[in-house]
């Protein structure tokens, strides 16, 4: 099936970006978000428990606008809207290197949205009132393989025994509660456990990136009840993978946006710095790497909304292009975070030029769910299949 | 089958293409063709072209959306259409090139009346092939600095100077020129002219040879040649506007009169893949080695952002500024062509050493050849550096470079 020339990009997605951008421009620029995640670099890097930076107020605006449920399908309440309107807005997110647990909820909700256990729509549903949800799907070598948990169930009356620990969960600390995957008799099995469930102890990880909270969380004999089954024992790891082209998207649309603010920042800096008589971007070897920027950054926009309106209208082409979009957004965000420090000469190398806090998000981003040489691994093995 | 939102007489026009291509597409030659229209050398070579251009003009898919006053089908948003089933059908490319994309785009919007239909018709049929007469020695990436004289003489003007890196000037009947008219302004002082090359007094077309050893392109001189002032296009001294409407179609940021045809990304990838499940590597088929799959997937990425880019750049929603993706698209093109064929290279090893001609060379030889070809596209219209500062300039808004 072809897809639609404007990549469904309708009137629709165009409002939700449009009111999403003008959000997050009045109430969430780079000033606010110097002075939340960036005022004291002793606090942010050696307190005891690393801060868990983000502004709750807003937080529960986002929520009020309804942002957290528009990945969730109309029938459990949600606006349902499509996944290149989602792409839209988590650009926007990205452009202000927003710290929520908006993305890690949408994570979360493309996972449950493909289950079919009773706590996939229960957990749904809280995602509608408000809680903000977050994926422990990975294992301690930090496997992006939908396979591996470091987690077990043993299964208990209708529901299961949790023990072990996942790792690498994005705001964890800032999450209502988990959706974790296991390993059980039978196969993966998915979960939905409160943060504040007896046993689940949250050991924050300290993390370079200011803009998130990461942490390991640790089940200890954490009950489950048959309500809380997501995926059943076998089904888990299937819903994991249908998830995966959703995923991938979100967080290569984030790098996108946070790309460009890097292009633009860069670009200001070249006209407004001066030496040897000239603005810096008058000099070829100032100029062309900030083009480059803007031509990685393109190239993996235009796959981000490929991938995007695969997922809508051609999921049998859905992994492709979200891999091959995430490996392109991964490899603009290690090229445009190294020019915007590069380029921005000795005051980029500094605590106080805002292009660290966006570095930082860059390299997270980058690394996270597999960077561009890991999606370029998977995609020749899709190529192989694809030939066999 | 209709694309997703064609119109119904875009869908009547795409079947028309696909059940006329099918029932036409011709038998490939018994001798080699080059890998693009600009290579093409032999008479041969151009016969069978020029014949295949002919019949699909006659079949109206060239010049779809030109006015039918000047030859054209009259229609609206037709050639897209014709260029994309054209590009899937595997058929030969078209041979008059720079005609179709950069001199038929360029007379219809300067052109007067008499140009439009004396030049237009021939044009799109190949009854005339074109060349295009810009860089000379002293005037590459500085192209303003173009020095060719054109001195009026009452009714005519009389030519001299020496272009180069003229492609297809061998076979070429008409040539789109600028030359100086003014020593007093560098931009104002260029002027645009159409100028008669085909056994024309004065003018002398030698071959160039390229890097590979193969002939290609030319230089063309130019001796007190007389040129009628009717054959001037636009104003005296409007010559750099209207380059830049002839660059900009030919840099692919807009579409001109007819393309397709010859090989696409996806089949040059094909071949890639194809290549290096052959070529050994370690003992081991090269497509199994981890760095050669990792390299020829970022190829296989980049193509398709190429290609989403061009369907994104229609989107006005999803663009930022209306030139941005446009302008890349040269860059993007060549860049890529480049490093599929020095990929294809290194995965050939040791077979890389044998040219064309060697019996046990992969593919015939083309790899190494399509490496050394490719540096044509990177410098031609306007180098990649220069593309660059363009970007760099118009989009970005950055100082002019010197």
């Amino acid at each position: 099936m072809a897809q639609p020339k404007n990549f469904g990009f309708d009137e629709e997605a165009q409002m939700v970006r449009d009111s999403a951008r003008k959000f997050l421009r009045d109430n969430a620029g780079i000033e606010s978000l110097r002075k939340l995640v960036a005022v004291d670099h002793v606090e942010a890097y050696e307190s005891t428990t690393q801060p868990n930076y983000y502004d709750e107020k807003l937080w529960q605006q986002i929520v009020e606008l309804g942002w957290t449920t528009l990945a969730v399908p109309e029938q459990i309440g949600g606006a349902g809207m499509s996944m290149v309107t989602l792409a839209a807005l988590a650009e926007e997110v990205g452009s202000v290197a927003l710290p929520s647990p908006l993305t890690s909820t949408l994570l979360a909700t493309t996972v449950l949205r493909e289950a079919d256990g009773p706590g996939a729509k229960t957990a749904l549903e809280a995602i509608v009132s408000g809680g903000p949800a977050t994926l422990a799907i990975t294992d301690e070598s930090g496997s992006w393989d939908a396979a591996d948990s470091g987690v077990a169930a043993k299964a208990q009356g209708s529901g299961a025994t949790l023990n072990g620990t996942a790792y690498f969960v994005q705001d964890a600390r800032k999450a209502a509660s988990f959706v974790v995957s296991a390993t059980a008799d039978g196969g993966t099995a998915l979960y939905v456990v409160a943060a504040d469930a007896p046993g689940v102890t949250i050991l924050p990880d300290r993390i370079v990136d200011l803009t998130r909270d990461q942490a390991r969380v640790v089940f200890q004999d954490v009950e489950v009840a048959a309500g809380a089954v997501v995926a059943a024992a076998g089904k888990g790891e299937a819903a994991i993978s249908r998830a995966t082209p959703a995923m991938l998207t979100i967080v290569a649309a984030d790098i996108c946006g946070a790309a460009e603010w890097q292009l633009q920042t860069t670009n200001e800096y070249a006209q407004i710095r001066t030496q040897f008589d000239h603005p810096i971007g008058f000099f070829q070897a100032v100029k062309h790497p900030i083009v480059n920027m803007m031509i990685d950054i393109d190239r993996a926009r235009s796959l981000v909304y490929t991938a995007a309106c695969a997922i809508d209208t051609e999921p049998e082409r859905a992994q492709w292009y979200a891999r091959m979009a995430k490996s392109a957004a991964s490899d603009a965000a290690a090229f445009c975070s190294g020019r915007s420090v590069q380029l921005h000469g000795g005051i980029g190398f500094t605590w106080e030029c805002d292009v660290h806090i966006y570095f930082k998000r860059q390299k997270h981003n980058q690394m996270y769910l597999g960077d561009g040489s890991y999606q370029r691994a998977r995609l020749a093995e899709l190529a192989d299949q694809a030939a066999a | 089958m209709a694309e997703r939102k064609d119109t119904p007489e875009q869908a009547e026009f795409r079947e028309h293409c696909r059940s006329w291509l099918a029932e036409n597409k011709p038998a490939p030659p018994s001798f080699r063709l080059p890998i693009s229209a600009i290579e093409v050398m032999t008479e041969e070579q151009r016969d069978y072209l020029a014949s295949w251009q002919n019949k699909v003009y006659k079949a109206g898919l060239i010049g779809c959306d030109y006015p039918s006053e000047y030859g054209g089908g009259g229609h609206t948003n037709f050639q897209a259409v014709a260029n994309q089933e054209l590009q899937r059908a595997g058929v030969p490319y078209l041979l008059n090139i720079i005609g179709l994309n950069m001199a038929a785009p360029t007379i219809l919007q300067h052109g007067t009346e008499e140009q439009k239909k004396r030049m237009l018709p021939p044009l799109l049929s190949c009854d005339e092939i074109w060349c295009q007469g810009f860089s000379e020695p002293g005037a590459g990436s500085d192209l303003a600095n173009v020095q060719a004289p054109a001195v009026r003489d009452g009714d005519n003007w009389i030519i001299n100077g020496h272009k180069v890196w003229t492609s297809l000037a061998h076979f070429a009947t008409w040539m789109i020129m600028i030359c100086r008219t003014s020593s007093d302004h560098k931009y104002n002082g260029l002027t645009y002219y159409i100028v008669p090359i085909a056994d024309t007094l004065g003018v002398t077309v030698r071959p160039l040879i390229k890097i590979t050893g193969e002939t290609g392109f030319n230089e063309v001189l130019f001796e007190d040649v007389v040129v009628p002032d009717t054959l001037r296009l636009d104003e005296v001294g409007k010559g750099w506007t209207v380059a830049m409407t002839t660059l900009t179609y030919e840099r692919g940021a807009a579409e001109g009169a007819g393309s397709g045809g010859g090989k696409g990304m996806d089949e040059r990838l094909d071949e890639l893949i194809a290549l290096a499940k052959r070529m050994k590597r370690n003992g081991k088929p090269a497509w199994q080695d981890a760095t050669v799959r990792d390299k020829i997937m970022q190829l296989s990425i980049r193509g398709e952002g190429l290609r989403q880019l061009g369907r994104r750049a229609r989107v006005a929603a999803l663009c930022d500024h209306p030139m941005r993706l446009p302008l890349q698209t040269k860059v993007l093109i060549s860049e890529w062509l480049q490093d599929v064929a020095a990929c294809a290279v290194e995965v050939e090893g040791a077979y890389a050493s044998l040219y064309k001609g060697d019996e046990r060379a992969p593919d015939g030889g083309d790899w190494p050849l399509a490496y050394m070809n490719s540096y044509g596209f990177t410098i031609a219209a306007g180098t990649n550096e220069v593309q660059r500062n363009i970007l760099g300039e118009r989009v970005l808004g950055m100082a002019k470079s010197k």
